[in-house]
């Protein structure tokens, strides 16, 4: 029978760590929700963009841009954002799960997130670059992970972009999300865009554009076209770069709230253990004093 | 026919309410549109932005951004969209000083750029709340 003692110590150490995972919680709760706040935000933004663009490409015709054309795919460079910090439950497995199914011999990576960085050069793949991890990104920081992209697609090192992040569902669910970026093709899958099916009106300023047919432009397409194009990428970089975060601060709210709850479970059983140890300790005794006076007597 | 005004930003949807006409600061000169335009796509500088609506014409200041306009629609994407009440003219003054200042100093191309989108949007937030009180 384990003696009273050590079941005192373990509630002790259990305790701390309960604690500890109670604040980590917090903390990510307060950081959930303002990462949370600017994913949703930026969405309506990203969704109006996806449709202009979608128009602009039609009304455009035969005009094209160097973001529009397709090449033979020899290498896809993929952007993996992943997170800085572990102990956010499967985020990161599953995010990394993806990146290992792409093809090693074709994919060029470029990370953000130790994370993601950590794995690939576990798995010895392609890493071409890797950007530190912002706590709150802005337009003018992941301008330059983009930028970098863009030019090496530009350059001919690579023929495709992709983002490989974590898309923000909910709080208790987020999705692993591989989306081709450039070149910008499907423009139907990508009005389908950020955040899954929060399609909206997208639909009804499709046909218009259809009934309408050659749109015009001012100065003129390809000015407006290589405006626009850029423009589109960085952000939709940065609407990813928003919901990798608003995804891991929930799921590591979770995760830590999970602990938590375990922590106060075991903390539960071992108090119950502890009296009956307890209690058992000092009817014992009783029987002890009992029989030696009886004895006595 | 009603013209439908989205004004979006990445922040937030600022905008989304039926119009008579707006009024908008092209790259090449101010534009105004009706219900029944043409197909456009544009871009517009930082500026002043005109929505006239029944009971009255209501004045936005906007950043650079893309505009599309449709026969019932015009979608305006901005980094910017700040109603003129809403424009705190000391914050915006103080803005444009801090940008001038930062101008003066040297800096890589980049972080030029960004300092000079930062002027106009203050510029653009000034010039519409002083010419609301002249």
């Amino acid at each position: 029978m384990p003696n009273t003692r050590d079941i005192r110590r373990r509630i002790k150490s259990i305790k701390n760590t309960a604690q500890i995972t109670k604040a980590m919680q917090m903390v990510a709760a307060s950081k959930m929700r303002k990462a949370q706040q600017l994913a949703l935000a930026g969405r309506p933004y990203a969704r109006l963009m996806n449709t202009t663009l979608a128009s602009c490409k039609k009304g455009a015709g035969q005009h094209s841009h160097p973001l529009l054309e397709t090449r033979p795919v020899k290498k896809v460079g993929i952007l993996l954002i992943s997170t800085d910090k572990g102990l956010c439950g499967g985020l990161n497995t599953n995010l990394l799960r993806e990146a290992g199914n792409c093809d090693a011999a074709t994919s060029k990576f470029v990370t953000v997130g130790r994370k993601g960085k950590a794995f690939l050069a576990r798995m010895k793949r392609d890493l071409v670059a890797d950007f530190e991890m912002k706590e709150i990104p802005t337009l003018t920081y992941t301008r330059k992970i983009s930028q970098f992209m863009v030019d090496s697609f530009l350059k001919g090192e690579i023929d495709q972009i992709d983002v490989l992040y974590t898309d923000y569902i909910s709080t208790i669910s987020q999705k692993p999300t591989r989306r081709q970026l450039v070149p910008i093709l499907e423009l139907k899958s990508l009005q389908v865009g950020v955040g899954g099916s929060h399609e909206e009106t997208s639909g009804k300023e499709d046909e218009e554009a259809e009934v309408h047919g050659e749109a015009e432009f001012e100065p003129d397409a390809g000015a407006v076209l290589s405006a626009l194009l850029p423009h589109y990428i960085h952000f939709q970089v940065y609407q990813c770069y928003l919901e990798a975060k608003a995804s891991e601060h929930s799921a590591r709210m979770v995760a830590m709230k999970n602990a938590t709850d375990n922590a106060k479970q075991i903390i539960k059983d071992l108090t119950l253990e502890y009296n009956k140890v307890r209690q058992a300790g000092i009817t014992n005794e009783l029987l002890e004093i009992t029989t030696a006076q009886m004895a006595m007597g | 026919m009603p013209l439908r005004l989205e004004i979006v930003t990445p922040e937030a949807k600022t905008f989304s309410e039926d119009v008579d006409q707006v009024v908008l600061p092209g790259v090449e000169g101010e534009f105004g549109v009706l219900p029944g335009h043409e197909m456009l796509f544009t871009q517009i500088t930082p500026g002043e932005l005109v929505v006239i609506q029944k009971d009255g014409k209501h004045y936005l200041a906007v950043g650079e951004g893309f505009v599309e306009v449709g026969p019932n629609h015009v979608s305006v994407l901005t980094d910017m969209a700040i109603k003129a009440d809403d424009i705190n003219e000391v914050d915006a003054e103080n803005a444009r000083k801090r940008a001038e200042e930062a101008l003066s100093q040297k800096m890589t191309s980049e972080e030029s750029a960004s300092v000079q989108a930062a002027l106009q949007r203050s510029l653009a937030q000034l010039h519409v709340k002083r010419r609301r009180h002249s």
